[in-house]
């Protein structure tokens, strides 16, 4: 379990870097948080550096798009997920569980 | 009935094409034509990581699983000849004749060629996955390699070839590489990544002939100059596949003239990615746009068009990008001729900044080396600004 930062640090529609290995980008959508690997799969760019446009975020470099929800790719030229890990907000700092599946995940 | 739409071409524009009139719930038949044998693959990486040798056939795949679920009829290694007035009457070079209630068309486009080059060999262009297979094989370390054109196709060449030990010269005919795309300053700068890496440019010369019996040995310039060759690579840009509709009463002004969807004059029938010439709102014309981003974005709307979906399409504007000699060159939105550049970011002399193009004080373009964190930001905003 990590404490990334206070909630108020990562604003909707923002995103932050974990600097473990391998790093994990956390995203705020809307007020929920989501916590995918930063790595595109496609090639070595940071995901925390893309267009999060709803649930989707687009890799900065040459615009493979993965859904926060499943890390599933919904654009290519991505082809491999990225793995989702579950964060929340606890206490009003923003907590990530590394390698732990999402609560409500399958 | 089961209703059939004919995707005619089966690259990435056709794909997203099928792809997307699936998931604007047309459940009739697909079929996906395609002249060349190999399922869709990326072509970006052909003058880059597959070039280079370090990615794989595999890597290229645009084909993912899902697509399994979505039942599209493959046609491939055919090539389609003609198509009859009215749209409803597709031609394949087989003879074999379809009759779709939709037409797709998403035949892109190829590499022009020098004329008098085709007899030579050691003379490669670079747009479909067997030239890269071939130029591939070309490539060894010590070969004196000329690459004629310093656009992004030659650039990426150069840059992988010199990666691989060969000596590079790149040819270029305009003053300046890229100006039409870039602007003189940001075009001169990027071509200044050649002579960092050891590539020779000649700017401002043509080519008068490429010299050889069967294999090229030499490229002879306009202004006198003789280039020993082992390998050349033409990279002189691309046209529209189109010849094949002469005839089909489609505006082929260009390429397949369309509405900003890509709807044709003719009902029924839609054309999409780098064999279209789509309307421009930005730009207030047609523009061919031979972008990877907008073969994947285009097919949205045009389904859309196609299946009489009610949508507002709110495309994206333009984006590219072009990784040379380990630099990331990004690009995206509309340049005019006489728009102000600003660096906002970085340094130009460190192949780390960030660049913004301005018309009346309004920022209407932005280029980033090195920068996608911020380039992504400033992409956003001019995307935010320009759906207002």
């Amino acid at each position: 379990m990590i404490a990334v930062c206070p909630v108020g640090d990562i604003p909707p529609g923002e995103a932050v870097r974990v600097d473990i290995e391998p790093p994990i980008a956390v995203f705020n959508v809307d007020g929920e948080f989501y916590a995918i690997d930063d790595t595109c799969t496609h090639q070595d760019a940071s995901l925390t550096d893309g267009w999060l446009d709803g649930c989707s975020i687009e890799c900065p470099l040459h615009a493979s798009c993965f859904d926060l929800r499943t890390g599933k790719p919904s654009a290519p030229p991505a082809k491999n997920p990225v793995r989702t890990h579950r964060v929340s907000a606890v206490d009003g700092i923003v907590t990530l569980w590394p390698g732990e599946a999402p609560e409500g995940a399958a | 009935m089961t209703r059939t739409i004919a995707v005619v071409g089966a690259s990435l524009a056709g794909l997203s094409a099928g792809r997307a009139l699936r998931k604007q719930g047309f459940d009739g038949r697909i079929l996906l034509i395609g002249d060349e044998v190999h399922p869709p693959y990326d072509r970006p990486p052909l003058s880059k990581e597959f070039l280079s040798g370090a990615g794989t056939r595999e890597d290229l795949d645009l084909v993912q699983e899902d697509d399994a679920a979505l039942d599209f009829e493959w046609i491939l290694g055919q090539r389609a000849v003609a198509l009859e007035p009215r749209g409803r009457s597709l031609r394949l070079a087989g003879g074999r004749e379809i009759r779709p209630d939709g037409v797709v068309l998403a035949t892109g486009a190829r590499a022009r060629r020098l004329a008098g080059s085709a007899k030579l060999s050691g003379v490669h262009v670079l747009r479909s996955l067997d030239d890269a297979i071939a130029l591939r094989s070309d490539l060894q370390a010590g070969r004196q390699l000329v690459v004629i054109g310093a656009g992004f196709i030659g650039a990426e060449v150069a840059s992988t070839a010199r990666g691989l030990g060969l000596d590079v010269t790149v040819v270029e005919a305009v003053p300046v590489p890229l100006e039409e795309s870039l602007g003189t300053a940001m075009g001169q700068l990027c071509a200044s990544l050649h002579a960092d890496n050891g590539t020779r440019l000649l700017t401002g010369t043509g080519v008068a002939r490429l010299d050889g019996d069967d294999r090229v040995t030499a490229v002879q310039l306009l202004d006198g100059r003789r280039l020993p060759a082992d390998v050349v690579v033409v990279g002189i840009g691309a046209q529209p596949n189109v010849e094949w509709l002469a005839g089909s009463g489609l505006d082929l002004r260009g390429g397949i003239v369309t509405d900003a969807r890509g709807a044709t004059g003719i009902p029924g029938v839609v054309a999409v990615g780098d064999c279209g010439v789509p309307w421009s709102e930005t730009a207030g014309r047609h523009v061919r746009a031979e972008h990877w981003t907008h073969a994947l974005e285009q097919p949205s709307a045009a389904a859309a068009a196609l299946l009489g979906t009610d949508t507002t399409p709110s495309p994206r504007i333009p984006y590219f990008w072009s990784d040379q000699y380990g630099v990331r060159i990004q690009f995206a939105g509309i340049r005019g001729p006489d728009d102000e550049l600003h660096v906002v970011e970085g340094d130009v002399a460190s192949r780390s900044f960030l660049a913004v193009y301005e018309r009346n004080e309004v920022p209407v373009a932005v280029l980033g080396m090195n920068q996608p964190r911020l380039f992504t930001r400033w992409r956003r905003q001019l995307h935010a600004a320009a759906t207002v």
